[in-house]
């Protein structure tokens, strides 16, 4: 079973210290964060237990948190994951055809993950970009005015980054 | 008139010392000279309002803070963003993050709290970065930490980061989430100001409502509530999107028409693809969607503005709301019932679960319009569906209820028609949209 780095503890540390003294619960989020970055982009039951210990709080906790937030992954997921909008302002703006022709491209469904483990499609909602719809979320950044031409180009970039680290 | 955005886009802005050159924390330090007490009453007199949605106002909000001895208080920001349509405070924090930064400091110092959080939305994950450099500028030059500019006021501000959950911008369920816990909100009494994070006095305002504080210091609350009109004081960041030839980010004084708003070309520049205008939801996905002719001019024939009172002119028969300032255009191509049915999956989505009128409501909502939708409704349909969202506004412990009840309730009211298309025509409704219909006005029309 894996635990944090050395490197991963001081930022756990930072995170913590933000909080009055017995209130480390309240680093609960931020530190899901850090243990799904940390350990293949999931959190598995394993990791929500590490944690919980880490935080001094029963696993339940951890539990009825990471299941009550969308951005937790409760399953394994690609190594990229397409997260496309779908709510009302970019579903003016053409999402729904953004993502049919994403699963067409991947051969996948929302919710489902390439067979080489690559590329996950997740239909979402709302992020906040409405006036640049549609668009999408991948990693830590947007992608914004997508087509059809710039999913195609994305899905490259993906593939010559996995290229590269490997 | 611009007072937040005026210098959003200097070069390099997002720098302390291009921010600071241009003026930046002259509202601290003028502020670090006043009482709390004082700073409290300069936004009691400007008329500001909370920019979050619910438009209370914020002097008053900030008044109420208890203060019981030897127990700290905290103010939050909530920076959790999620109304659909609305996406004014990203672009405030991602060009120009000192203002935020600058009107915490002021109002932490207002309000008596020495550890301040920024709740932002986990997805702005990139603007945790540009936040926390600020923050970390900010310190370095003696506007953050122990003994703020030698006055003895003490101050840390720290951005959290939230995990995608709609509801955690309720105050109360943005406290629980701060906790650590799933943001299901509080029944209230006990409000925030009293009982808030931890249990301690709290004040959670919006990051617009914060900056605000900044220009409101600088020039005196009396003279920020000469901007605008009636108690639409100030500026306002209104988001606009949809099918409009300038979707962005636009401040306003609350003084223009909703006409002028929509196809001058200072601002949204028009209806996009030459086509015309069909419906607008003003102020977020939650407020009540209005037909062109509505939206225009009230229903007395008035002109309609971008303000708090003229945009609820008419209450809700024949009016909306301010909101967020999330502007969603539809144009003449889109069909209100596919609209609707998105919103509706959303809510459901985001409903937190606690309250069943809304767990389930919500639910049989988006079932309903799906069925609707996709040529397989029932007239009887539409009257049950108005019927469920009756039964879920008022009915439950945070206002998410009602935001979901809302636009569905609007969407029948004002495109009835459209939902009984749908029922009288389920395989033309698969294949093309209801179009204008008798919507449009003469102005829409002509454009």
């Amino acid at each position: 079973m894996s635990s944090f780095s050395q490197a991963q503890m001081i930022e756990f540390n930072r995170l913590v210290a933000r909080y009055p003294e017995g209130k480390q619960k309240s680093a609960l989020l931020p530190v899901l964060h850090l243990a799904q970055e940390s350990f293949g982009g999931w959190l598995s039951a394993e990791t929500m237990d590490y944690v919980a210990s880490l935080l001094g709080v029963e696993p339940i906790e951890v539990y009825e948190v990471a299941t009550f937030y969308s951005m937790y992954n409760l399953k394994p997921v690609g190594k990229y994951m397409f997260e496309v909008c779908q709510t009302g302002p970019c579903m003016l703006r053409g999402s729904d055809s953004i993502i049919a022709y994403i699963e067409e491209k991947l051969g996948i469904k929302p919710g489902e993950t390439t067979l080489d483990g690559m590329f996950t499609l997740k239909t979402v909602e709302c992020l906040g970009a409405c006036g640049y719809a549609p668009m999408m979320q991948l990693g830590k950044h947007y992608r914004e005015h997508l087509t059809s031409e710039k999913v195609d180009a994305i899905i490259e970039e993906c593939r010559k980054n996995a290229a590269m680290n490997n | 008139m611009k007072l937040l955005l005026e210098k959003a886009h200097i070069e390099n802005i997002r720098l302390y010392d291009v921010y600071r050159r241009e003026g930046g924390y002259r509202s601290v330090e003028k502020a670090l000279k006043m009482t709390p007490d004082e700073i409290v009453d300069q936004v009691k007199r400007s008329g500001l309002r909370g920019r979050g949605g619910a438009g209370f106002p914020t002097g008053m909000k900030w008044s109420f803070i208890a203060k019981p001895e030897g127990v700290p208080r905290h103010l939050v920001c909530n920076a959790d963003e999620s109304e659909p349509g609305t996406f004014k405070d990203r672009y405030l924090m991602e060009f120009i993050p000192h203002l935020l930064i600058e009107g915490l400091i002021v109002s932490s110092f207002a309000l008596g709290s020495n550890v301040t959080y920024i709740y932002i939305r986990g997805e702005y994950a990139w603007i945790v970065d540009i936040l926390e450099q600020a923050i970390i500028e900010a310190k370095n030059n003696g506007w953050l930490g122990k003994n703020i500019q030698g006055t003895g006021f003490d101050c840390e501000i720290y951005v959290q980061r939230g995990a995608g959950a709609y509801i955690c911008g309720e105050e109360t369920a943005l406290i629980e989430s701060l906790e650590g816990k799933r943001g299901n909100p509080r029944i209230k009494p006990p409000f925030p100001a009293v009982k808030g994070v931890w249990d301690r006095p709290t004040v959670v305002n919006n990051v617009e409502t914060l900056a605000a504080v900044v220009p409101i210091i600088n020039m005196g609350g009396d003279e920020y509530a000469k901007i605008g009109v009636g108690k639409s004081t100030g500026t306002k960041l209104i988001s606009a999107c949809g099918n409009l030839n300038k979707p962005g980010v636009y401040e306003i004084d609350m003084t223009i028409s909703v006409e002028e708003f929509i196809y001058s070309d200072k601002y949204c520049g028009g209806i996009a693809n030459g086509r015309k205008l069909k419906a607008c939801i003003p102020g977020g996905s939650s407020v009540p969607i209005l037909p062109a002719n509505l939206l225009l001019k009230t229903a007395k024939g008035e002109t309609r503005y971008m303000n708090y009172e003229s945009l609820s002119d008419g209450g809700f028969a024949t009016g909306s709301m301010m909101g967020s300032g999330g502007f969603i255009v539809l144009d003449e191509d889109q069909c209100v019932v596919r609209h609707t049915l998105t919103l509706a999956r959303f809510y459901r989505h985001e409903s937190c679960g606690q309250c069943s009128p809304c767990r389930e409501g919500t639910g049989w909502m988006e079932k309903i319009l799906k069925n609707i939708e996709y040529g397989k409704g029932k007239m009887s349909d539409i009257d049950l569906l108005w019927d469920i969202q009756s039964r879920i506004e008022g009915n439950t412990i945070c206002p998410l209820g009602d935001a979901a009840a809302w636009p569905v309730a609007a969407a029948i009211r004002h495109f009835r028609d459209e939902f009984e298309w749908h029922v009288f025509n389920p395989d033309e409704c698969l294949k093309r949209n209801y179009g204008l219909a008798h919507y449009a006005d003469e102005r829409a029309l002509a454009v």
